[in-house]
């Protein structure tokens, strides 16, 4: 076991766990914060992303000692009252069906705006691949992430 | 720790307020409890409290379909209340409260549309009642709107909150009048899932994100093939490693089975620990020999056993019209072809999971599963407790798609939890829910077609084999439109289990079906819409057989409405297309695809589809669970299946099972409801069968292949390679 200090949503947390553990379990089983999703285990479906800075890592298999300093938002942090303009373009749209995966990529979602503020159709077919829905929703999240980079203009 | 941390201690809450046993609700984060008295329980569906507010029950179970929200608005419909004052929770089972708690078969909404109505109607009743005793004035001179009850006549208005107390007082008045759908204010208005906002903004609702006090992570291993056992076992290593509180095996059978009870490992390897991360971590570390029956199947093997049952003798008449045989050898032009399909694995994106905390003679259950009835009744059995002392509580799923109408992995955290006598959730990782099996079964099915000299059909047969069941449904269309028909069923046995998938059986043989029916009026030289729509005049004016189960002026209907809607009858070069249309959930759907051909392969457009399916209680809701099928369908036709060697399942996680992503969705999907007035029917599955042929369809519009063979995507890399 290991201590480490995390900056997370803006918070320094003290973990204690092993070197080896994803990130994905230390959010969750450690820091209780549910909203991150365990998915495949594999980075293959992006049900766990989270920032790392202004990147989206996935968190099951991103171990917790590769972390260092750099902050990590979680979904629970993108905004300080669920106000983030993804966040209020997913309601305006209602994307959600079993909402399972959401979190996910609305997460992966703020890095590719953070990278590409005005992106194209391809642009968020090209940085949207990582994330799979099972229900099928990806038109509405389509369309959220495009009402969300206007607002954010 | 920070305020970022949620006491677990608010998880859950308990309320006794439906007085139907214990109801389990999710609380935090919804809005505050009312000040002053508690709320009012007018039936098991509602309470009102002081301020107004109302709170709606939602009895099924939700995985993605939607009816938390749909649901409470048809009771919040009659009920005439503002649905801004509604606040909706999940009811735990209650069979004495509610029916059919299962989400399955899209019938939640088609069995509850009454129910609920008469609960919302009857409390509004109720209400009336003791408002027109408090004003001293007859009920027929009190109005209601949204959750006020005035008296016209001298001005006055209470509030359902201030008279809720004595409503609750009165007896039950019967027979009700329900509203007439024109004075819906309500139902047929989009309103947003109730429970968007907690999930965007990352709140625990699923089964998954259950904690509690002292609550222990187990995780399972079960064997690595179909019809393989345990020979031993060595967890030297695994139980030395931090966090790990006992491994053990268990056999988590059901004496008592019922239909929900599929589990090909009933017998696995258990590892029970305080962290996640440890204990799957512990579970690889077990050294684990296992031993085989000695029949390994393989997908070798089932392909030949199916083909075999379509070449044999041994298949089922499910219907025979007419004289097939003599019409066969009659005919100008016979046109067959053989159409399969793989095992599928559901792949709900939240692995399977439960919580289980059996003390004594006691059990709570809590977490996503379609059939918690049948839950119930299965742990009674497999940890022999009364019925009556489990509890059953409903989480949010992470998707359903018939995976959990199978609630084995609730029993199995019944029994470990039962055996540590503590609070247990059990968690299965991704390889552990794709290789358990309960698969949507590998299907081969043969189409004969036979036309006369004029093109007309004359004859039809279907013969199709499935593992385990055969995908055929004999009494559907074009049974009934042609006079000599035949449809035959076979199986065979796999030790490979199988359960329902989202639109069982249809989301293979619509697709069979409608992509043979595209090849035969081509046969035929007749526009494939206008060949459809010859063989329903049939149905319609002279139909053969009494047992057609469609309506085939419906089924007319949403053909003609996709035809007008997607311009089927102008030109549009470059653009290749496809139609196709079914009936299942006793709805009606027709879609047409539009494709461009890219060098990287087909490009889907566009799909207009056009759905019959009664009353749309919300719309936009009710567009994406058909955006959600389409999807859903072609992601299935184009990219899946599990294959076996061995008894092995070859494919473990989505590096190896492909899924549809965001870049192979369509561009565009636009969505016609048929507005009718009919009770409502099936939603959430009827969209997904018929896209498989929209899109061979439009593809063999594209290059003149015929895809017969999923996953369709090795067909097309093949006819891509030699281009290339």
């Amino acid at each position: 076991m290991a201590l480490f200090d995390l900056i997370v949503n803006g918070t320094t947390h003290q973990v204690d766990v092993q070197p080896g553990t994803p990130l994905l379990w230390v959010l969750r089983d450690n820091l209780k914060l549910w909203g991150t999703k365990y998915g495949c285990g594999i980075a293959q479906c992006g049900a766990c992303t989270v920032m790392l800075g202004d990147n989206a890592v996935r968190s099951c298999s991103y171990p917790v000692a590769g972390v260092g300093t750099q902050p990590i938002t979680t979904i629970e942090g993108l905004s300080p009252d669920g106000s983030h303009p993804l966040q209020e373009a997913w309601l305006e749209h209602d994307v959600p069906q079993c909402g399972y995966c959401q979190a996910g990529q609305i997460m992966n979602a703020a890095a590719l705006l953070k990278a590409k503020p005005q992106p194209t159709d391809e642009d968020i077919d090209r940085g949207m691949q990582g994330n799979l829905c099972r229900c099928g929703t990806y038109l509405r999240i389509r369309a959220a992430i495009k009402t969300a980079a206007t607002s954010m203009g | 720790m920070s305020a970022h941390t949620l006491s677990r201690r608010t998880f859950l809450k308990a309320s006794a307020l439906t007085g139907g046993g214990l109801v389990l609700g999710f609380h935090w984060l919804s809005a505050p409890a009312p000040a002053g008295t508690p709320p009012v329980s007018l039936n098991a569906f509602l309470t009102v409290a002081s301020d107004g507010t109302v709170t709606i029950l939602s009895p099924n179970p939700e995985i993605g379909q939607n009816v938390k929200t749909s649901m409470p608005m048809i009771v919040a419909e009659e009920l005439d209340v503002d649905w801004k004052d509604v606040v909706v929770e999940q009811a735990g089972l209650d069979t004495k409260s509610y029916r059919r708690q299962i989400a399955g078969g899209s019938q939640s909404i088609r069995l509850n549309w009454k129910v609920l109505r008469t609960a919302g109607a009857t409390a509004r009743r109720m209400l009336l009642e003791a408002a027109a005793a408090r004003l001293d004035v007859p009920v027929t001179a009190l109005a209601t709107h949204a959750g006020m009850i005035s008296h016209n006549a001298s001005g006055r208005t209470v509030s359902y909150g201030g008279v809720a107390e004595g409503a609750a007082k009165l007896s039950v008045p019967a027979d009700v009048p329900l509203k007439n759908p024109s004075q819906f204010t309500i139902i047929g208005t989009s309103r947003r899932n109730v429970d968007a906002r907690k999930i965007v903004t990352g709140q625990p609702l699923f089964g998954i994100d259950v904690d509690r006090e002292g609550m222990l992570i187990a995780m399972i291993t079960h064997a690595p093939g179909f019809g393989m056992r345990l020979k031993s076992m060595d967890d030297t290593v695994a139980r030395a490693m931090p966090a790990v509180v006992d491994i053990f095996t268990i056999d988590a059978a059901v004496p008592d089975r019922r239909w929900s009870d599929v589990n090909a490992f009933t017998e696995k390897v258990v590892v029970v620990g305080t962290s996640t991360w440890e204990v799957l971590r512990a579970k690889q570390a077990l050294v684990l020999e296992w031993e085989s029956d000695g029949s390994p199947e393989s997908t070798e093997a089932h392909e030949s056993d199916l083909t075999n049952l379509l070449e044999g003798a041994h298949a089922r008449t499910g219907r025979r019209d007419g004289d097939p045989d003599a019409a066969f050898a009659k005919a100008d032009q016979v046109i067959e072809r053989t159409y399969s399909s793989p095992f599928w694995a559901h792949n709900t994106l939240e692995p399977m999971n439960f919580f289980a905390h059996v003390q004594g003679d006691r059990a709570e259950l809590l977490g996503p599963v379609q059939t918690p009835e049948a839950l119930r009744q299965s742990v009674a059995s497999a940890c022999n407790l009364a019925e009556e002392n489990i509890s059953v509580g409903l989480t949010r799923m992470g998707g359903g798609f018939g995976r959990r109408l199978y609630g084995n992995f609730g029993v199995e955290a019944a029994v470990i939890s039962q055996r540590m006598q503590a609070p247990v959730k059990l968690l299965y990782t991704r390889e552990d829910d794709m290789t358990q099996g309960t698969y949507r079964p590998t299907y081969k099915v043969r189409y004969r077609a036979g036309l006369d000299a004029e093109g007309n059909l004359v004859v039809f047969s279907v013969r199709g084999a499935g593992a385990n069941e055969s995908p055929v449904f004999a009494n559907r269309f074009p049974a009934g439109s042609v006079e000599n028909y035949l449809a035959e069923l076979a199986a065979s046995d796999s030790d490979i289990t199988t359960g329902a998938f989202r639109a069982p059986r249809s989301n293979f043989i619509a697709g069979a079906e409608q992509s043979f029916l595209d090849e035969v009026a081509h046969a035929a030289g007749k526009d494939p819409i206008d060949f459809r729509l010859e063989l329903f005049d049939r149905a319609i004016t002279n139909p053969v057989g009494e047992d057609n189960d469609y309506d085939p002026a419906r089924y007319a209907g949403v053909l003609r409405l996709v035809r007008e809607k997607s311009g089927w009858d102008t030109d549009k070069p470059g653009i290749y297309r496809g139609v196709s249309a079914y009936y299942c959930h006793n709805s009606y759907v027709a879609q047409v695809m539009e494709l461009v051909m890219e060098p990287s392969g087909p490009k889907i457009r566009k799909v207009w589809c056009a759905i019959d399916c009664g009353i749309v209680i919300n719309p936009d809701a009710a567009r994406n669970q058909v955006e959600g099928g389409i999807i859903d369908g072609l992601g299935h036709a184009m990219y899946c299946g599990l294959t076996f060697a061995d008894g092995k399942p070859e494919q473990n996680n989505f590096h190896t099972y492909r899924m549809i992503r965001i870049n192979e969705a369509p561009q565009e999907v636009e969505t016609f409801f048929v507005d009718n007035g009919v009770d409502p029917t099936g939603l959430g599955e009827p969209s997904l069968p018929p896209v498989a042929a929209a899109l061979s369809n439009a593809y063999f519009d594209a290059t003149g292949v015929r895809l017969d063979t999923q996953p369709f995507i090795r067909s097309i890399e093949q006819v891509k390679a030699p281009q290339g």
